[in-house]
């Protein structure tokens, strides 16, 4: 017969020694008695400001994560040698969230709840921002996504912000792009149905294009032979293969695309920004058009600044992910600077009433508190991205 | 029988206790909602460990694809919750679709061994989420969003506890020990009577009705939820804890969910390294478990929870 | 679906199953010497896809070279982790080998994203020039024909090392039962250690292989494939080596066929027809039916 008594008593040390563990990783959690409303004043406090970033570091999606880090890591840098925010330092506190929403709201809660960050940066993943949106709604601490595209993050409550476009704004610009630039009278998709992004940006394009979709495929993430796929859209010969992945995903649909015998021009959005198109996707990937939020070769003090400083710092071009993670981290920044605190309120409407110019050009928040900018249409030429048009809704 | 009613009365009381201390504590802020949220991960994780424990260390099946039945849990909770059922009754339905599953499941493919039912059950785990993520109903890839923050930590507490003493007297039961029987010698088993499938069935669909109670509360407590949540590197963690957690015994398996559970979070502290250590602390501890520990012997501590590891395998 | 369509899609499949079929042989051959799913395998073979980066970019070397010391890396590597990871919990339940090696797949994925960082990482375009060949109105490449080739190459090779080689008995003596084995002369240490770098060794020039036709590698390349040549050596009689490359291979058609049909199923059919496969014949294709000794 089990002895529960027993069981009891190991459950009760299993629990404490849990407890004794997490403290371990910080050692004022137990002597704070600070309820979390009081989080922002305890940031204040000290002699720097915390600013949390949930991002993925391990995992199959962490390369967008380490990206991210390097381009916030970047703002830590710059800010700091300025002379902070008020005369007070920054101090950036990444976590890791493996790419699982799940991870993300427990590292989520340790930023707010045992480091008393003023405000989160991310998460870059959308499962991830969907997942902790309520949470940092729950305690009033302004979050703020520069990648987390998902159309229903922002609908979580008044603190959540976001930099970039959403998949719907993405999708339809494309599709609009496709007819009215490229004169496409057929497209094609293929998307990958693991990923919220892909099939986010998908739907919108299906729904937004005027012309005919001859045909939709899809994949599931992780897969690197696109054959089957392609070989049953290649007959229908499409003007555009509208393509809504990442760079390494694109690239080897790109390649194997042009060896089954499509020649349709190849469209996609932002998953397509990075230096690495190009590195595995070699010929296969020129004359491909992709939006995006900025121009490497745009000409604005912004930019021209941050490639400079980014090629300085990590020896290569900034993806995509970097260039929006920044941003969004400049931004949260500037206006913690003009509420002059680390209240949650005040910086929340501070970030409402923002307007300023980052990398990604100017930016402004509508009553959902998304970003409204323009997009910026790049094509593909020897190996490089060229600014092609701007385009607004 | 009287003797054990005791116990069960003497578990209960100590688990109440157990509460009131942890609720003051959260409601000191001593604890904050941090390790809140750790302890209810512990306590749901703890819920599948048992449920998972059941199967493969009563039964001797090893199951790759638990958190399916977690997932069908989760999903089919929140989704009646929507149509305007109560939490309560969200929760139950969500255990029972989970349980009807794991039945439907456990019929054909049990009669399958080692290692070949481990592929298939991790291949039931992936069909689920591809399924999962192909109904724009439930949100698809997307995820499922929107749901209230019903889980408490009273609510996965005795949802642990009601499962600890539920399993605890299932494994003790005559249908228990047909299982055990299973296990331990399955033509010796069927030759002395016992129908080895409808015992691997029933413990399949038992175990699935708690990994399913589990998934409810999770995603109660999650309030957004998407397939990959559940695939089945979720059911690997479980059988991690599980065979991390001894023979059977259900104070082991409690104990080693709660430390892994909580590894992760505590090595935060070491940023790069944080997911290299852990797979290494993983390695160093089972070979040290399978050594069987010298180590052990050091610390009263770890005798008793040897020994109450051995009087449970043995019940 | 047109008679060409079927025909390029046939081609389609069995290229993808080469490369199933290609990873499946290195589990399989582990499988059936000691008994262990190892789930390191298919890290084992992202390992030898880094090596093999490393000596095509930093040394320069070209392809023959670059795939033979990926090779010889892996197998180090994978001696390695059965001598620290899988040895000392030889005689444990199989159970607790599989949690240490779910344990060492985390390990080496996770270092090497420490390590090296998860960027994506490409071969250089011209190590092996990829050309397309056409068969009348079908097409295919001239990897995916090397893929297959060293598939059947070294399918024929195991079985020959292991039913016409001294070391081969050996292996199935230490196969049938490791103490009869050991008391009879064997050194089934070293039978072990050989076992395991031949699989690694396999799997160093698939991460090198496929790696190149994809182009890209990163620390976490393997999970995917890892889980389908599993599947295809459990398809086809997990433990047997013709099983593994038939396996490989059917799993690929069918997958292709199925996606050609209807693609959002693409992720769960293989494991639809794996489960439909098993009920039917419990152990694999190519499986005998073991009946137990009581």
């Amino acid at each position: 017969m089990a002895n529960q008594r027993i069981m009891a008593c190991v459950l009760s040390l299993a629990l404490t020694a849990s407890f004794a563990g997490c403290q371990q990783t910080n050692g004022s959690a137990s002597s704070s008695a600070a309820a979390a409303g009081n989080a922002a004043n305890t940031a204040a406090s000290g002699d720097t400001i915390k600013i949390g970033f949930v991002t993925p570091l391990t995992g199959s999606t962490s390369s967008y994560g380490q990206s991210s880090q390097k381009g916030l890591q970047l703002l830590e840098e710059q800010v700091n040698k300025e002379g902070g925010i008020n005369g007070k330092k920054i101090q950036i506190i990444s976590v890791d969230s493996e790419g699982k929403a799940a991870t993300a709201v427990t590292a989520g809660q340790k930023l707010i709840n045992d480091d008393k960050v003023c405000a989160i940066v991310g998460p870059v993943l959308s499962g991830s921002s969907n997942a902790l949106a309520p949470i940092c709604q729950q305690y009033n601490i302004p979050m703020i996504t520069g990648t987390g595209t998902n159309e229903n993050i922002t609908t979580a409550g008044d603190c959540i912000f976001r930099t970039c476009f959403t998949d719907p704004f993405q999708g339809k610009i494309m599709a609009k792009f496709a007819t009215e630039k490229l004169k496409a009278k057929t497209a094609a998709i293929l998307y990958d149905n693991g990923s919220d992004y892909s099939k986010g940006l998908a739907e919108a394009f299906k729904s937004a294009f005027t012309g005919k979709i001859v045909d939709t495929e899809s994949y599931n993430s992780g897969d690197k032979d696109f054959n089957a796929q392609l070989t049953k859209i290649a007959p229908y010969n499409p003007d555009v293969l509208f393509l809504p992945e990442y760079y390494e995903d694109v690239a080897v649909i790109a390649k194997t695309a042009r060896s089954v015998g499509i020649k349709a021009t190849f469209i996609g959005g932002d998953g397509f920004d990075s230096p690495k198109l190009f590195s595995i996707g070699g010929d296969a990937v020129e004359g491909v058009y992709f939006s995006t939020h900025y121009s490497a070769d745009d000409t604005s003090a912004e930019v021209s600044q941050f490639v400079k400083d980014y090629k300085a710092k990590y020896g290569g071009d900034p993806d995509a992910f970097a260039a929006l993670t920044y941003d969004a981290g400049k931004v949260l920044v500037d206006s913690i600077k003009k509420a002059g605190s680390t209240d949650g309120t005040a910086i929340k409407t501070a970030l409402k009433n923002y307007s300023g110019t980052v990398v990604c050009g100017k930016i402004t928040f509508d009553k959902n508190r998304n970003a409204v900018k323009a997009a910026v249409i790049i094509k593909t030429e020897n190996g490089k991205g060229k600014f092609f048009t701007k385009i607004t809704v | 029988m009287k003797k054990h009613l005791t116990k069960l009365l003497i578990f209960l009381a100590a688990s109440a206790v157990l509460f009131i201390v942890l609720q003051m504590l959260i409601s000191a802020n001593i604890i904050n909602a941090y390790y809140k949220r750790i302890l209810m991960t512990i306590c749901i994780n703890v819920i599948l460990a048992l449920s998972a424990n059941l199967v493969i260390n009563y039964t001797g099946q090893l199951t790759l694809g638990h958190s399916a039945f977690m997932a069908i849990g989760a999903y089919g909770a929140a989704a009646i919750y929507k149509a305007g059922v109560p939490f309560v009754v969200s929760l139950l339905f969500g255990s029972l679709i989970a349980a009807v599953s794991g039945f439907l499941i456990g019929l054909p493919t049990l009669r399958l061994k080692g290692d070949y039912l481990a592929i298939t059950t991790l291949g039931f785990c992936q069909i689920i989420v591809v399924l999962l993520q192909n109904i724009p109903q439930l949100g698809g890839a997307q995820g499922f969003a929107g749901i209230p923050g019903k889980t408490t930590f009273a609510w996965v507490f005795f949802s642990m506890i009601l499962t600890i003493v539920v399993l605890h007297n299932v494994v003790g039961s005559r249908q228990g020990r047909a299982m055990v029987s299973v296990r331990e010698d399955e033509i010796a088993a069927g030759a002395m009577g016992i129908n080895t499938t409808r015992y691997k069935v029933m413990a399949f669909t038992v175990s699935a009705f708690f990994a399913g109670l589990a998934g409810g509360l999770y995603a109660f407590l999650m309030m957004f939820i998407n397939p990959t949540m559940f695939d089945y590197f979720k059911s690997m963690d479980l059988v991690i804890y599980v065979v991390l957690g001894g023979n059977g015994a259900f104070a082991g398996c409690i104990a080693s969910t709660a430390i892994l559970t909580v590894l992760p979070e505590a090595l935060r502290f070491l940023n790069n390294y944080r997911m290299v250590i852990y797979p290494l602390l993983l390695i160093v501890i089972m070979i040290l478990r399978v050594k069987n520990i010298r180590l052990a012997r050091l610390k009263g501590f770890f005798r008793k929870f040897r020994k109450g590891g051995e009087n449970d395998a043995a019940a | 679906m047109s008679f060409v369509e079927f025909l390029q899609q046939l081609i389609n499949g069995l290229s993808l199953g080469s490369v199933y079929a290609l990873i499946a042989l290195g589990y399989t051959m582990v499988y059936g010497i000691i008994g262990l799913i190892n789930f390191a395998h298919c890290d084992i073979y992202m390992v030898g896809a880094y090596i093999g980066f490393f000596a095509a970019t930093s040394l320069g070397l070209p392809f023959v070279p670059t795939l033979i010391l990926a090779m010889v890396g892996s197998a180090v590597v994978g001696v390695l982790v059965e001598r620290v990871a899988y040895r000392p919990l030889r005689k444990a339940s199989s159970i607790s080998l599989l949690i240490t090696a779910m344990g060492v797949s985390l390990l080496l994925e996770n270092g090497f994203n420490a390590v090296f960082s998860s960027t994506p990482r490409s071969y250089p375009h011209n190590i092996l020039q990829q050309k397309n060949i056409t068969l009348g109105p079908v097409h295919t490449d001239s990897l995916h024909l090397i893929i297959l080739g060293v598939s059947v190459l070294l399918m024929i090779l195991l079985q020959f090392i292991i039913y016409r080689t001294r070391i081969g008995k050996a292996m199935r003596a230490t196969s049938a039962d490791k103490d009869a084995a050991a008391l009879m002369g064997i050194n089934v240490d070293w039978v072990i250690s050989v076992t395991f770098a031949i699989g690694s060794a396999l799997a160093g020039a698939a991460g090198v292989l496929v790696g190149i036709l994809y182009s890209s590698i990163d620390p976490y390349m393997g999970i995917q494939p890892g889980i389908k040549a599993f599947t295809a050596a459990v398809f086809g009689g997990i433990g047997l080596i013709p099983g593994a490359f038939l396996g490989g291979l059917m799993l690929g058609v069918i997958e292709t066929f199925v996606t050609a049909w209807y693609s959002p199923l693409a992720g769960a059919i293989g494991f639809i027809v794996l489960i439909a496969i098993l009920i039917v014949k419990p152990s694999g294709l190519l499986g005998k039916k073991a009946s137990e000794k009581v």
